[in-house]
């Protein structure tokens, strides 16, 4: 494991140094939190519930709760519904009173007496049960430290453009939770996915009540047209695919679509760069023939995986940080500079820039991947 | 001079009630009710033709009439009183075909509506959420009602382009309820146990019956001031319902199906004539499918007056309740409450509706819209 602390920076230091001005300007932005230290030996019981989510084995129980059925879904509720409710009227009441908002959930969801949006976004489901679910992954398991959250608009729009990783796409999810906990005007991010999300079975149920939506230009136009944050991983299956020796390198930023889209709606895109997520899976094998057949687009191998079985599935406890950076505005620009191919390419180039130098800040800063 | 409209399919329910409410619209002079089997309900002061749409026959009808304004409703998915698929699709293109043609000839037609789905979308997973009237759809309709609809758009078009002094105005529906709408997915919703699709809960949309003729009057006459009513418009009631929360608002317990099973429970239920489970329905049911309105609003300048929640609402009083009705599960939950925390139970019990803002710390979504427990079925 020891390796894994070494990062192959060669030319990256040099550059992170030739800009100290921005460095410092950015860590002065630095809001640490602080963060619970538990050890991740605690939350070992809920983890198992929860870690399969984005993939297949653990969704299904999820699945089942917000799935069809009216009578499965009742356990979970009654178990998770308190949850949600101590982490915002913790000094209201007592339990009676936990309790009778955990009753008050159940009532609404078994007569179906909630709405959704156009997107299919269950925010009431998101916010007391999805939530609830992740908190403890991203509290306890992977520690998560959020920097510049402030750096997302309180109103209105945003793009949030943050570099992929991990296998499993845990980084968009953690990078929800982020947002929802720590904004303080308690924004909900709205995430891009990949079609395959959409295509699979149960996970795209829960992705779409989520609030996820496809990553397509029309819907992420819609999202920021009516003032919704969203984010956007342009690096896509490059990104959380790539083999643990190319970490924390960006991979080509699609075409640049994100930019066009942005400057259309007129909102700031807003970089944000993931570490931790790159050493949860580390994947040091692609089995090809094994992916085409499922359809897949890698199959990935790691020292556990799939050798331990379900258990190698289980995500390495490392450390994360999720930094918001500066907000790039796009409203100066005139519309049909949407339509100017090396604008967007310039465009695309600094954010992408800056999110790998904040990686490569952020990299230099962390003591350990685990601590 | 008033108006003579011509309305095809007024045998269906739909047609009727179209029929008896646009002759009482003053600048109507006269309605030529036009269907290939006698209608079962009363059209009023129409003159019920009885033709089919499929023969030529159709152009002689039009010139006598003096029609100007045609109203073509006869595109639907079910055959009225038997008839298997090949009739209906027959009556859906053929008579589209032979319609638009005597449409041709006549000098004096002047404004054509066409009603249409917004089944010609499609509904794939890898679609944009949201269809608007120019999305192209990724995945074609293969067969079925959806792909009749598919052809009639284009020989509208086609038609559009040859006549362009003819205002033509196509709508497309979003799935059609009310309380006596007798569609495909109406009868699926009247089963006793809903088959769904493992891991998918589709959006659907829904527009009343009441909307659909009020939007059908508005394409039929000439356009408000501001407004435009030629084109293509999605007609949808506002906001979106998932099949899950369909089916225990209706309190209808769902049974999940492998999704390659739930084709073949399609195929046996179809082959014992309980429901017409077209494999279009099945894809609707699995991936779902929302339109936006803003063209509707905007251009043609129309807001329907329920939303997909009230329609499902007012199609739900006209069915029976289900296995499991809302109201005896509030109850339930309510009861339980009552016991296990006593002294929340006093202002629960009182008033459930006025307890549950206070009690959840979220902001909750409004209460009061689809409560069964005060519509008493």
């Amino acid at each position: 494991m020891a390796d894994a602390k070494v990062i192959p920076f060669d030319d990256d230091r040099s550059r992170a140094r030739r800009r100290p001005g921005r460095a410092d300007g950015e860590a002065a932005a630095v809001r640490a939190l602080p963060g619970p230290q538990h050890g991740p030996e605690e939350p070992e019981g809920r983890r198992e519930a929860r870690d399969g989510l984005p993939g297949s084995g653990g969704g299904r129980e999820a699945g089942a709760g917000a799935g069809a059925g009216a009578e499965p879904e009742a356990p979970v509720v009654v178990d998770a519904g308190p949850g949600g409710a101590a982490e915002e009227g913790a000094g209201g009441g007592g339990w009676e009173r936990r309790l009778a908002g955990g009753l008050a959930f159940l009532r609404r969801r078994i007569t179906g007496d909630y709405e959704v949006d156009e997107f299919g976004y269950d925010e009431e489901l998101t916010d007391q049960v999805l939530m609830s679910l992740l908190r403890p992954l991203y509290e306890k398991y992977f520690r998560v430290e959020v920097k510049g959250v402030e750096n997302i608009p309180a109103d209105g729009g945003a793009l949030i453009v943050a570099n992929h990783s991990g296998t499993v796409p845990l980084d968009g999810l953690m990078m929800q939770v982020a947002v929802h906990d720590h904004h303080p005007a308690g924004r909900h991010l709205r995430l891009l996915a990949a079609d395959l999300v959409f295509v699979l079975p149960i996970v795209n149920e829960l992705a779409r009540k989520a609030g996820h939506t496809l990553a397509c230009a029309e819907d992420a136009e819609r999202l920021l047209r009516a003032g919704e944050i969203v984010g956007v991983m342009p690096e896509g299956f490059k990104g959380i695919g790539k083999p643990f020796g190319e970490r924390y390198k960006l991979q080509r930023f699609g075409r640049g679509g994100f930019v066009s889209t942005a400057l259309r709606a007129g909102v700031p895109i807003v970089p944000c760069s993931i570490v931790g997520a790159e050493e949860i899976y580390p994947m040091i094998g692609n089995a090809r023939t094994l992916a085409r057949v499922l359809g897949f687009p890698y199959f990935p191998l790691t020292p556990t995986f799939p050798w331990l079985g379900p258990l190698g599935a289980l995500p390495l406890p490392t450390k994360w940080t999720i930094q918001f950076g500066e907000p790039i505005p796009t409203d100066s620009y005139a519309p049909e500079a949407a339509e100017d191919p090396m604008l967007m390419f310039n465009l695309t180039d600094q954010v992408r820039e800056q999110i790998q130098h904040t990686l490569y800040k952020l990299l230099v800063q962390r003591r350990s991947v685990f601590f | 001079m008033g108006k003579v409209v011509l309305v095809t399919g007024a045998a269906r329910h739909l047609g009727g009630r179209f029929v008896r409410r646009i002759q009482r619209d003053p600048e109507v002079e006269r309605v030529v009710a036009v269907d290939a089997v006698d209608p079962a309900h009363q059209l009023g002061a129409a003159e019920f033709v009885r033709a089919d749409i499929r023969r030529p026959e159709i152009a002689k009808v039009l010139a006598e009439h003096d029609v100007d304004t045609v109203v073509h409703l006869d595109v639907t998915g079910t055959a009225l009183g038997g008839g298997g698929r090949t009739s209906v699709k027959e009556t859906n293109v053929i008579g589209t075909m032979q319609l638009l043609g005597a449409c041709q000839k006549s000098p004096r037609i002047s404004r054509l509506v066409i009603k249409s789905s917004t089944s010609v979308y499609g509904s794939a997973p890898r679609d944009p959420a949201v269809f608007t009237e120019t999305t192209p759809a990724k995945s074609l309709p293969s067969g079925g009602f959806a792909k009749d609809a598919v052809e009639v758009e284009g020989y509208v078009r086609g038609f559009a382009r040859r006549r362009p002094d003819v205002a033509v105005c196509v709508l497309r529906f979003a799935n059609i309820l009310g309380p006596r709408i007798d569609s495909p997915l109406a009868e699926y919703l009247a089963l006793p146990v809903l088959p769904t699709v493992l891991g998918y809960d589709p959006r659907l949309q829904f527009v009343h019956e009441d909307d659909v003729i009020d939007v059908l009057r508005l394409a039929a006459h000439e356009p408000r001031r501001a407004t435009q009513n030629s084109g293509t418009f999605n007609v949808a009631g506002d906001g979106v319902l998932l099949l899950s929360q369909c089916a225990r608002r209706l309190g209808r317990p769902t049974v999940p199906v492998l999704l390659p099973a739930v084709t073949w429970v399609g195929t046996a239920l179809r082959t014992v004539g309980i429901t017409d489970f077209a494999p279009e329905q099945i894809r609707l049911l699995t991936h779902g499918r929302v339109v936006s309105t803003v063209q509707t609003r905007e251009v043609l300048g129309f807001s329907p007056r329920y939303s997909t929640a009230e329609t499902f609402a007012d199609f739900a009083r006209g069915r029976g309740p289900g296995l499991l009705p809302p109201e005896m599960l509030a109850g339930a939950v309510d009861r339980l409450a009552g016991r296990l925390t006593p002294a929340a139970a006093a202002p629960e019990a009182a008033a459930p509706e006025a307890a549950a803002p206070d009690a959840a710390d979220s902001p909750v979504a409004p209460v009061h819209r689809v409560h069964p427990v005060h519509d008493g079925v």
